[in-house]
C-alpha cells in the first residue's frame, strides 16, 4: 500500500468525501479537507484544470490580474503581478497548485451517476464506484454553452459556433459575422473577429459595463478594496439576478477598455437583443438604448461607490481625480433587422452564456431551471455541497481568488456534518 | 438610525402597494402556473373607420376576473383621412398604453426604492411614414419608424436616481416589450 497519496490512483471504494472536479474550486476544496484530515478523493473527467485546457478560445486571458490569482495556501509568485495569465499559464498555475497541495486527484475518471445511498452517496465513475458520506460538486459553471430558443429557427447555410467550439478567427469562413451577446465573451470575440477583417454585428441585451482601470488602479483592486466582491449572497439585493448576470465587459489587458464604444470605434455595428428569425431576417429588440442606459447608470453607481470609499478613507490625494466615461454611443436608429438570406452573414457566434451539466446527478436537488438548489453552497441534500458557481456565497465566488473563503466556510460545515453523523 | 432619518425614509408614498407586489412575486415564483394570465378585448364595428372596443374580463391566478367596471374605447381616424374622428386612432392608443405602462412602472419602482414622486408627466411621439399603410412603397413598414417618450419628473431624488427609475421601468414594462420585440399574432375568422 502506498503511503503518500499524491497523484496515486486508488482503487474505487469507500471514502468520507468525493470531490467531483479538479479545477481550481475542487482543488481548493481538497486543500481544506486535507487541512482537516478528512479522507477524500478528487475525481476528474480529464486532467487537472480540464476546462481551462480544452474549453477556452486561444486568445483568452484571465479577467483578473496575476496578483489576485490565489488559492488556499498558494498564490502567484511570478515577476508580473499586474499582468494577466494566458490559458496555458492558468493551466500551469492550477497544475502547480495540485502538485503543491498533493491533492488526491484521480484523472480520466468521469462521474456518470451520483445517487443517495443509505446515509451517503453512491458515485459511479468510468473507473469504478465510490461510496462516500459527503460529496462536493466542483464540476464547473460553464460545462454547456447555452443557446437561446430562437437558435432553432436559423436559416440553412449559416454556420454557428459556441464559445466552446470557437478557437480563433481563422476558423471562420469569409463573410459577415453576427455575435450574439455582449458579455466579456461576446465583446472579446467580436473584437478579434473584426480585427481579422470580417464585417461584425453584435446583438446587445443586458450587459455589465466596467472599465479595466479607474483612478490609476485596476478595477479589481477597487472592487476588492471597497468590499463589493465580498458582499455575501444573503446580503445581495436580488441574488437570483446576481447569479445570472453576464460577465463584465473586461479583457485581460491592462491598457484596453473593452466596451460598446470601443466596438463602434472598431467598426462593429451594434443592434438590440436577438429576438428571432423570420422570413430570412434576424430580428432585434428595440430596447438597445435602454439596456445601454441601464449599464451606464450601473457603472456610474459603481464608480460613485469607489469615489466615496476613497473620500471616506481620506485617500483622495493618493489617486488621480475621479472621471466619468463617455455614455454608450448609438446610431440614431439602430438596425432592427439583418438580412440572413443574401449571403452577407456567414457565421453566428453565440455568446449567450453557459450552464452546468448535471445530467449525471440523480438526487432531487435541481430547481425547475435545472440549477442546483443550495444555500450558499450547502445543497438541499444532507452532506452535499457545491462550489465554484457565480455568487455562491459572495460576489467573488466565481473568480479564482474568490473560492477560498467559500471552501473554508463549506469545509467547516462539512466537517461538522461528518462529526454529527 | 436617527428618528429624523427613519421618518424621512418612511415618507415615500406613491400610492403603490409594493408589499403586495413583492408578495405576489414570491408566491408566483413558487407557483408559476398561477402567473399565466390572459388579457382580452372585444370590439364592434360602428360605421366607416369607427370601432367601439370593450375591456371587461381577464384570467389570472388560476381564475376568471372582471374589472370593477366595463371600459369602452372609441377608435377612429381624423377628418383629414375623410373620417369622422369619433375617437383616437388605434396607433395613438398604442402610445396611451406605453405611457400608462411606463408611468405605472416608474411609480412602483419609486415606491420600492423609497423615492417620493411629486409629479410625473410624459409626452410621447411616434413617427410614421404612411406610404406604408397606403401601399405606395412596399419598403416602408406600416408601423412606427420610432417612438420618443419624454418624461418630466419631479421627485425627491437625484437626477441619476430618476434616470434609473425610468430605465428600470422600461426593463420591466410589458408594453415596452410588446412594442420593441416581435410577437406572434394569429387572426382567425369565424363565420
Amino acid at each position: 500500500m502506498t503511503v503518500t497519496r499524491q497523484n496515486t490512483i486508488r482503487a474505487a471504494g469507500v471514502t468520507d468525501v468525493v470531490v467531483i472536479g479538479a479545477g481550481h474550486a475542487g482543488l481548493a476544496a481538497s486543500y481544506c479537507l486535507t487541512e482537516r484530515s478528512i479522507d477524500h478523493v478528487v475525481l476528474e473527467r480529464g486532467e487537472v484544470a480540464n476546462s481551462w485546457r480544452n474549453e477556452r478560445w486561444d486568445s483568452l486571458k484571465l479577467l483578473t490580474p496575476n496578483w489576485q490569482s490565489r488559492l488556499p495556501g498558494f498564490g502567484y509568485s511570478g515577476a508580473d503581478p499586474d499582468g494577466f495569465m494566458s490559458m496555458p499559464e492558468v493551466v500551469d498555475f492550477i497544475q502547480a497548485y495540485a502538485d503543491f497541495s498533493g491533492a488526491p486527484v484521480q484523472s480520466n475518471t468521469t462521474v456518470t451517476s451520483l445517487r443517495q445511498n443509505g446515509d451517503g452517496y453512491r458515485v459511479i465513475s468510468s473507473s469504478g464506484e465510490w461510496q462516500a458520506k459527503s460529496v462536493v460538486i466542483a464540476s464547473g459553471a460553464c460545462n454547456v454553452a447555452v443557446t437561446p430558443k430562437v437558435a432553432e429557427a436559423i436559416p440553412a447555410g449559416i454556420r454557428t459556433l459556441t464559445p466552446h467550439q470557437y478557437r480563433g478567427p481563422q476558423q471562420l469562413d469569409a463573410g459577415g459575422v453576427l455575435v450574439v451577446g455582449a458579455s466579456a465573451t461576446g465583446l472579446q470575440l467580436a473584437d478579434e473577429i473584426r480585427r481579422a477583417g470580417h464585417e461584425v454585428t453584435i446583438a446587445v441585451g443586458e450587459h455589465v459595463r466596467m472599465p479595466r482601470s479607474y483612478r490609476g488602479r485596476d478595477i479589481q483592486f477597487w472592487l476588492d478594496q471597497v468590499g463589493i466582491l465580498d458582499e455575501r449572497y444573503d446580503e445581495v439585493d436580488d441574488v437570483v439576478r446576481a447569479r445570472r448576470l453576464p460577465s463584465p465587459q473586461l479583457v485581460g489587458s491592462s491598457d484596453r477598455m473593452l466596451d460598446l464604444n470601443s466596438m463602434s470605434d472598431n467598426g462593429i455595428r451594434l443592434t438590440g437583443r436577438l429576438m428571432g428569425f423570420n422570413n430570412g431576417l434576424a430580428q432585434f429588440s428595440g430596447s438597445l438604448r435602454n439596456v445601454c442606459a441601464l449599464a451606464d447608470l450601473k457603472m456610474n453607481r459603481m464608480l460613485d461607490a469607489i469615489d466615496q470609499w476613497i473620500a471616506s478613507a481620506r485617500a483622495g490625494s493618493d489617486f488621480p481625480a475621479p472621471e466619468r466615461f463617455a455614455e454608450t454611443r448609438l446610431e440614431a436608429s439602430p438596425k432592427l433587422t439583418l438580412k440572413l438570406d443574401d449571403g452577407s452573414i456567414k457565421t453566428i457566434v453565440w455568446a449567450t452564456g453557459f450552464r452546468p451539466d448535471y445530467s449525471w446527478l440523480h438526487v432531487p436537488v435541481l430547481d425547475r431551471k435545472g440549477q442546483i438548489r443550495h444555500d450558499g453552497g450547502v445543497v438541499a441534500a444532507n452532506g452535499m455541497y457545491v462550489v465554484g458557481l457565480p455568487v455562491l456565497r459572495r460576489r467573488k465566488s466565481s473568480f479564482i481568488h474568490g473560492v477560498e473563503d467559500d471552501v473554508r466556510d463549506l469545509s467547516a460545515h462539512l466537517h461538522a456534518t461528518l462529526k454529527a453523523a | 438610525m436617527s428618528k429624523v432619518v427613519a421618518a424621512a425614509n418612511q415618507a415615500a408614498n406613491n400610492g403603490v402597494n409594493v408589499a403586495a407586489l413583492l408578495g405576489a412575486r414570491e408566491a408566483l415564483t413558487a407557483a408559476p402556473e398561477a402567473a399565466q394570465f390572459k388579457w382580452r378585448a372585444t370590439s364592434e364595428w360602428q360605421s366607416g373607420t369607427h370601432t367601439k372596443s370593450n375591456v371587461r374580463s381577464f384570467f389570472g391566478l388560476g381564475e376568471e376576473h372582471n374589472h370593477v367596471e366595463d371600459y369602452a374605447f372609441d377608435t377612429d381616424h381624423p377628418e383629414i383621412f375623410a373620417s369622422e374622428d369619433k375617437g383616437a386612432t388605434p396607433v395613438e392608443l398604442m402610445l396611451v398604453g406605453l405611457a400608462g405602462c411606463l408611468t405605472a412602472g416608474i411609480a412602483a419602482v419609486a415606491q420600492n426604492r423609497n423615492i417620493q414622486l411629486n409629479s410625473v408627466t410624459a409626452t410621447l411621439e411616434a413617427g410614421m411614414d404612411i406610404q406604408g399603410i397606403l401601399g405606395i412603397d412596399s419598403d416602408v413598414r406600416n408601423g412606427f419608424d420610432g417612438v420618443r417618450v419624454n418624461y418630466q419628473i419631479d421627485a425627491v431624488a437625484s437626477a441619476g436616481e430618476i434616470a434609473a427609475l425610468v430605465a428600470q421601468s422600461q426593463k420591466r414594462s410589458a408594453v415596452f416589450d410588446i412594442i420593441t420585440n416581435p410577437t406572434n399574432v394569429t387572426v382567425e375568422v369565424n363565420k
